[in-house]
């Protein structure tokens, strides 16, 4: 141990990955993973602004230098963040980690238990249903540029939870996971997989949050979706880590045979935040909606990376995110819909909205289509603009001051979005998030 | 004159173009004044610059509500002095509710700090909506998204009724009604008549004032009053037609 702790220690440190890996000895498949993931990593040179996947990202200030694991949260802190995630209170589930750690397990009903529902810790489910995870786990390739925070991501993947709708099981209420950072400097990975057997309807409601507004940390999420046949799954990401966070999302779906599948990314926190999300359709008729909300202040970066794969005919999918930026702020919308020759009958679109509420924000927009059936509908837009003076001039005739009215008006630019979020609480939790946002601008 | 809207020798202009030219008109608390006059003659942008528009600049002028000077303030702060502008073209706001949109009006309205009674407040906007014959899941709309011109000029007359000016100048509350949302917007109107509150209705057509009766009739013309009288003065020119303004009042 002595020459370990002499070893610059952290995230980057060959010892320390190698040292948590060896816990799982008797997974050899998780070794293997954790070790191909460390590799990879190592291959990998860090990204740059001229590769066209990090175009406009601030990248050279990217650093994944002085972040280590965290040890877990004494008695008293966990109880206290316990407490702090009870957001949903028609939960089927909930699950709360604190620096990677898994603090509160969750507990299923009886009936959710008797009909095969799987809501447990990654690090469990590593142990109890290897076949289940060899299967669907990091099984997606990531194509929108973060492979290297994937790899560093699988490196010490741990942390995170395993969902499993059987076949025919519809779950009403979201399962619900928190995600909390709590010490400095804190690195954590955590990943959600998500597997709806045919004709499974299931809710998902993710949190990823800081203890404290200004809490350090670097944070490499991963989410696998896999929705089958007839499928219905819905996910609400919520991106609220302190404010001193570098944050990285690398989001894969696959959609099945009539698969509906709705998910809306909501971004207030970190410093830094990029997400990738890419969705494969390989099911005829399969419907999907993603949609994007944030409020950037300060001198965030929001990175937002989309693609939307059609590799089968007849389906659907629809893509809207708007972003409000105050500040010095800037997001980055790049939008790919890629149409393959036998998708025919393809419906796509694409929106990216931004509203500019200072002189100093800037956003940029990159829609794009890459189309090789001839029997589609496609479509792609962007706008960047700032409040309409006519609706500005509407409400402070009401007597409603200045400051007020804009956040109004940006607040109810966003609503189209948290109107998808399809779950009342949860909808209100984030627009009370997104107002605490314009208050601390 | 602390019991008035009291407007005096106001030019304003948008752009470089001269609009009001030395506009004066006093409008005693309690009463309605009507003002009519053909398009482009400055009826709307009078209602805008009262209303502190920043679109349009002042060259010279007062406008005082109970005595107090308005011209030059913010709008927000004008409308909290007590004046109330009905839009023409409302605008619609998506994503705002009808219920949040007149709720943060009236807690701009309220001290700092001072609590919100919610209970009392859907119980005055139900009664007010009920008035006006406006259904009420309308509270959970998007203010005036998707609305037709009757709908819209009903919202407009609910967010009068509700924030309680001490003067409500109405631009053509009439344009793109049909004679059932004339009736109902007329009611609620004439509902709010009475010593604590002046109206000012801008209208192009006499139509209006059959419902809502005038005190006084003001012809406008060329930015400025030509002619002022009671309310058949509002008949007489329904009778003669403005080419009886421009030939007769407006070289006077």
């Amino acid at each position: 141990m002595n020459a370990v702790a002499s070893a610059p220690a952290g995230v980057l440190d060959v010892a320390q990955q190698s040292a948590e890996t060896a816990h799982y000895r008797a997974q050899d498949w998780f070794v293997v993973l954790r070790q191909q993931g460390w590799h990879t990593f190592q291959s990998l040179p860090m990204p740059t602004r001229d590769n066209e996947k990090w175009r406009f990202s601030d990248a050279r200030s990217l650093s994944l230098d002085g972040y280590a694991p965290a040890p877990a949260p004494t008695a008293a802190q966990a109880a206290d963040l316990i407490a702090r995630s009870r957001l949903i209170s028609d939960a089927a589930g909930l699950i709360v980690h604190v620096d990677g750690h898994c603090i509160l397990k969750p507990t299923l009903s009886a009936e959710l238990v008797a009909q095969g529902v799987v809501f447990e810790s990654l690090e469990d489910a590593v142990r109890t249903r290897p076949a289940l995870l060899q299967e669907h786990l990091l099984k997606h390739p990531v194509l929108l540029g973060s492979d290297k925070f994937a790899a560093l991501h699988r490196a010490w993947l741990r942390a995170g939870y395993v969902l499993h709708v059987p076949k025919g099981v519809e779950v009403k209420q979201p399962f619900v996971s928190v995600t909390w950072t709590l010490t400095d400097d804190v690195a954590v990975f955590p990943h959600a997989l998500i597997i709806a057997d045919e004709r499974a309807v299931a809710d998902i409601h993710d949190f990823h949050l800081s203890a404290k507004a200004d809490q350090r940390a670097l944070a490499i999420s991963a989410v696998d979706i896999h929705a089958g046949t007839g499928s219905q799954v819905r996910r609400l990401a919520v991106q609220a880590w302190g404010s001193a966070t570098q944050s990285f999302q690398v989001d894969n779906t696959c959609g099945g045979r009539d698969a509906l599948i709705s998910s809306v990314n909501a971004a207030v926190g970190s410093r830094r935040a990029r997400l990738e999300n890419c969705v494969r359709i390989d099911g005829e008729g399969a419907d999907v909606r993603l949609y994007g909300i944030s409020v950037a202040t300060g001198e965030q970066e929001f990175d937002q990376r989309t693609l939307q794969i059609h590799a089968a005919g007849h389906a659907k999918s629809d893509l809207l995110f708007k972003n409000a930026l105050l500040g010095k702020a800037r997001t980055i919308f790049s939008g790919l819909i890629k149409v393959a020759p036998e998708a025919q009958r393809t419906d796509a679109y694409q929106t990216n909205r931004n509203l500019l509420l200072s002189p100093d924000a800037e956003a940029d927009s990159l829609p794009g289509l890459e189309i090789e059936a001839n029997d589609v509908k496609c479509s792609h837009g962007a706008t960047t603009g700032q409040i309409d003076p006519a609706e500005l001039f509407y409400l402070r005739a009401r007597g409603i001051p200045l400051a007020v009215a804009q956040e109004l008006l940006a607040q109810g630019f966003l609503e189209e979005v948290l109107a998808k979020v399809g779950h009342e609480q949860a909808a209100a939790a984030v627009r009370e998030m997104l107002r605490l946002k314009f208050h601390q601008a | 004159m602390s019991d008035s809207l009291v407007i005096n020798n106001l030019h304003a202009s948008i752009g470089d173009r001269p609009i009001l030219k030395d506009f004066s008109l006093t409008v005693p608390k309690g009463e309605v004044h009507a003002i009519m006059g053909p398009n482009g003659t400055g009826k709307s942008t009078l209602s805008k610059v009262l209303a502190g528009h920043p679109d349009y600049s002042v060259q010279s002028g007062e406008a005082f509500l109970d005595g107090e000077q308005i011209i030059g303030l913010e709008p927000d702060v004008i409308a909290r002095a007590g004046l109330f502008l009905a839009f023409q073209y409302p605008s619609e706001i998506p994503g705002v509710t009808i219920a949040n949109f007149i709720r943060a009006a009236i807690v701009a309205r309220q001290a700092k700090g001072a609590p919100f009674d919610a209970k009392a407040y859907y119980a005055e906007l139900y009664a007010k909506m009920d008035a006006l014959k406006m259904d009420r899941k309308f509270t959970g709309r998007f203010v005036n998204e998707g609305f037709s011109g009757g709908e819209k000029k009903r919202c407009e007359i609910l967010q009068l009724m509700m924030l309680k000016p001490k003067y409500a100048v109405l631009d053509e509350t009439d344009s793109g009604l049909d004679i059932d949302a004339l009736r109902i917007v007329s009611e609620g109107v004439n509902a709010m008549r009475g010593p604590d509150t002046g109206f000012l209705v801008i209208t192009h057509y006499q139509r209006l004032l059959e419902y809502i009766v005038p005190d006084r009739v003001h012809i406008m013309w060329d930015g400025r009053i030509v002619h002022s009288g009671g309310k058949e003065v509002a008949l007489e020119l329904e009778a003669k037609g403005y080419d009886w303004v421009k030939t007769e009042l407006a070289s006077a």
